[in-house]
């Protein structure tokens, strides 16, 4: 092999080591997708409530694309709460306005935002927590009358998944 | 020779056997290496039985594996058969009680052996140079045990192992940006789900046979410094040390019979006693279960992880208490191994250890104010061991150090 040849030779190396590389790398694409939700898991699954049965102050607690959704039926007192606090103690700032489509209707998922336990306060002799919502036995992280995170680990607020009133006693989730 | 020859290149068919052992051995040299590995392999003479547990802890990786095939025959990995198949494998399969039984034993005792194991080199300075990548790979083997035995707790499908797994891959939502993306690449799925259970299966099989892979290299490297001994000293002539057969094979040998007394007793007579109640309740995502405790073996983590009051603190925090341990070796900057000889330091690895158990009761309590308080300190001692105690304390202090194996044996006989 001539001297002059070498940056020839440089160059085929290169451009066939990065061809050879770039297409074993690109396997990544299908492999990791097959690990995503399949097309079954991602079909937008939604589920119609009757709210007539839940008396006032009770609770319902309904499945969702596998995760339990709260269905709360508030009281007076627990709106009121919910509405007169000041929002700078909040951890993740929402006015209960922004939570809600109904004052009297909180639906919330049922999954905590610290490490995705099931938070107690749905039945009327659960441990509610200090701020009258739900208390996640995990890890204890307190809920208030809107859902919100008061006080422990998890970040946000119990999330609001979407959802639409069709007539005055029945929801439509998702 | 010339310069053409391939002396150097082409290995020697020759063997120092005959017959068919040389037959075979001139083609796969493994007798030849076994024999300079095992056979005859020079151990120091002052090896105590703390040495015993590396050892221990490979049968417990053959018995976790042999155990593992046999319940693989039975069980299925799905959300829809998989707690009924291992109920089936407790009560109808011929001795799948057993079978299964010890393999959930195993694994905590394999993680036992671990954890004297990891004291042992803590104590006399195993990490130590030359010897830093026998401690890494060593490291490596406990990540990979740790999935492991996540994966595997997952199977059965109890409400423990469902929401287990909740919270643990729930600790990658944590991750900034690209956490939710993670989870669900995990998960396969928006919740732990059949699609989670089937891939951890998978995952199961294949960490354990990634930890065989690496306990090679935990073996290759620790042969080519050969074993530290409690003096720290290494040996400086044939006088110092011992043949590995038959002295070790039946020192180890001693050793593993009086710990397999111990699993056996606990394999027959208490066999739920390290397990948790709740997991005999089929797994149902509408309820957690009032007070989720991990597996014993994973409690001081888990109180690290509480300990800290942000989310992704907490997690950092957790894994963080596992990547100090990587970067030990560079760490200490103490020249003299063992804590026999080093005063401040030997408090210091013992207050660990007790840190550790302090850790490990508080990860079982409930998070309230006291025991958050008590792993809070815990933690603090935790990182301020590692971070500041090893740098620091190998410049304060003044070690003693015995010359020599033989002189170290000298002085313990004189005490004794």
């Amino acid at each position: 092999m001539s001297e002059n040849n070498k940056p020839r030779r440089d160059f085929i190396k290169l451009a066939s080591m990065t061809l050879g590389g770039v297409g074993a790398a690109s396997l990544v694409v299908p492999f990791i997708s097959t690990m995503q939700p399949g097309k079954d898991a991602l079909a937008l699954a939604s589920t119609e409530i009757d709210l007539s049965p839940i008396p006032e102050g009770q609770s319902l607690t309904v499945i969702w694309r596998g995760k339990p959704v709260f269905i709360k039926h508030r009281m007076t007192d627990e709106i009121q709460s919910a509405k007169e606090i000041n929002l700078d103690d909040l951890i993740d700032i929402q006015d209960d306005s922004a939570r809600v489509l109904q004052d009297k209707w909180l639906v919330v998922l049922g999954v905590c935002t610290h490490l995705g336990c099931v938070p107690l306060g749905q039945k009327t002799t659960d441990n509610k927590g200090d701020f009258g919502g739900w208390f996640c036995p995990c890890h204890g992280s307190h809920y208030d009358t809107s859902g919100r995170i008061r006080k422990g680990p998890a970040p946000k607020n119990l999330e609001v998944p979407p959802y639409v009133f069709l007539t005055d006693n029945r929801i439509k989730i998702g | 020779m010339s310069s053409n020859d391939l002396h150097g290149y082409k290995k020697t068919l020759s063997s120092p056997y005959s017959g068919v052992k040389g037959w075979i051995d001139s083609r796969l040299p493994l007798i030849r290496m076994m024999e300079a590995e095992y056979l005859k392999f020079p151990v120091p003479k002052s090896l105590n039985y703390f040495w015993s547990f590396g050892g221990i802890a490979m049968f417990c990786l053959i018995g976790l594996i042999l155990s593992g095939i046999f319940l693989g025959m039975h069980y299925k990995p799905s959300a829809e058969d998989a707690f009924n198949s291992v109920e089936r494998i407790m009560r109808d399969v011929q001795f799948g009680w057993l079978v299964r039984y010890l393999h959930m034993n195993l694994a905590s005792f394999f993680f036992i052996a671990v954890y004297i194991h990891i004291f042992r080199a803590l104590y006399f300075g195993s990490y130590k140079a030359p010897r830093e990548l026998v401690f890494i790979f060593g490291m490596l083997m406990f990540l990979l045990m740790m999935g492991t035995a996540f994966l595997g707790y997952t199977l059965p499908w109890g409400q423990m192992s469902y929401w287990g797994a909740t919270v643990i891959t729930n600790l990658f939502s944590a991750i900034p940006v690209v956490g939710d993306a993670i989870l669900l690449t995990l998960l396969g799925d928006f919740t732990v789900s059949d699609a989670t259970v089937n891939r951890f299966y998978v995952l199961h099989w294949l960490l354990a046979f990634a930890i065989v892979g690496l306990v090679v290299f935990h073996v290759i490297t620790l042969h080519m410094t050969g074993s530290n001994n409690p003096s720290g000293m290494e040996p400086q002539n044939w006088d110092e040390t011992l043949s590995f057969h038959p002295y070790m094979t039946i020192k180890d040998t001693k050793a593993m019979v009086l710990f397999f007394i111990v699993v056996a007793f606990v394999l027959f007579f208490f066999p739920n006693i390290m397990g948790h109640s709740d997991n005999y309740i089929r797994a149902n995502s509408m309820v957690t279960p009032a007070h989720i405790v991990p597996e014993w073996y994973f409690l001081p983590f888990y109180a690290i992880l509480r300990a800290i009051p942000d989310k992704l603190g907490g997690v950092l925090a957790m894994f963080g208490s596992i990547a100090v341990l990587f970067i030990l070796p560079w760490l200490d900057t103490s020249k003299v191994r063992s804590c026999l000889y080093r005063p401040i330091w030997r408090i210091c690895v013992l207050l660990f250890a007790l840190d550790f158990f302090i850790l490990m009761y508080m990860g079982a309590k409930p998070a309230s104010d006291i025991y958050v308080l008590i792993s809070r300190i815990g933690t603090a001692y935790w990182f301020l061991f590692f971070l500041v105690l090893a740098p620091l304390v190998g410049y304060l202090e003044t070690p003693r150090q015995p010359l020599t194996i033989s002189n170290f044996l000298r002085d313990k006989k004189a005490l004794t």
